[in-house]
């Protein structure tokens, strides 16, 4: 089937996750092979997922290791965890 | 290590939950959008876990236990701050987003987020999603999460989930890829005109 570029932009999702069946998957490379525009969506769309996924972009707050350990060092003292009872 | 903590070695919850922290605080802060209360969430979702490990059922997994945990305490305060909870998305509903149209696109490399701006940029369209794109996409693209998981913990269907993530995907898309292409090749300002 020839796909016109919304319909590719519609699997590219799928397309990343290659969860597209075979002939589909085959009509959107058909597709890419000759858009530009498409193809510079995939790559950018993989691009900035990669991006994104990096631990740097959401860094953690100085010394949050330690206040987390601090409070919890604290709760641990008062007491074991309950058995079965408590609210969540 | 779970029943250690519950016979008595409670010392050991701090090791369990290790390789968790920054999954927890980025969950927190992903609904939060504030770094402050980001960090008081998830110092309270590791203490309702403490709390509550006896409730833990050891067929279900400790991370996705502790991200519904997590998720529970930052909706609530969402709640009780605003009403941001009421974005409604519907995924049934024709939404086509259309990804910014390039004609080309040279690969940005990650090194490039060493530039403090580049984060802010990535960070500004991630917190600018809605707010139920916004913990689908966390939860597939940053904790790799599997799209199981991420409907169990959200308490939404598969189908809603790759819905959700690929209208995400392009919405950060249609917003980011001029933002870096333009970022990225800037030419150097000083000095440009010897």
């Amino acid at each position: 089937m020839v796909l016109n570029c919304r319909h590719v932009w519609d699997q590219i999702s799928g397309y990343l996750d290659n969860t597209l069946d075979a002939a589909m998957r085959a009509d959107v490379e058909n597709h890419l092979a000759h858009c530009e525009i498409c193809s510079a969506v995939l790559d950018s769309t993989r691009n900035i997922l990669i991006l994104t996924a990096d631990d740097r972009v959401f860094e953690l707050p100085l010394g949050y290791s330690e206040r987390l350990h601090a409070r919890l060092a604290e709760a641990i003292l008062k007491g074991p965890p309950p058995e079965v009872k408590g609210s969540s | 290590m779970i029943a250690a903590i519950l016979s008595g070695d409670h010392q050991l919850f701090h090791e369990l939950i290790r390789p968790y922290e920054r999954s927890v605080y980025r969950m927190a802060l992903s609904l939060l959008k504030n770094e402050a209360e980001a960090e008081d969430a998830a110092q309270e979702a590791f203490l309702k876990a403490y709390r509550n490990l006896a409730r833990f059922r050891s067929e279900a997994r400790f991370s996705t236990w502790l991200i519904t945990i997590v998720l529970n305490e930052a909706r609530s305060r969402l709640r009780r701050s605003q009403s941001a909870l009421t974005d409604s998305i519907d995924d049934g509903r024709e939404d086509p987003v259309a990804p910014a149209q390039l004609t080309d696109w040279r690969e940005i490399p990650s090194q490039s987020l060493e530039r403090s701006e580049i984060r802010t940029l990535l960070r500004r369209a991630l917190l600018a999603l809605p707010l139920a794109y916004r913990e689908v996409f966390i939860l597939r693209e940053l904790e790799e999460r599997s799209v199981d998981e991420t409907a169990e913990a959200l308490g939404i269907t598969q189908a809603s989930v790759k819905m959700r993530l690929h209208r995400a995907r392009l919405k950060l898309q249609k917003q980011l890829a001029p933002q870096l292409k333009s970022a990225v090749r800037a030419p150097r300002r000083r000095f440009s005109w010897f």
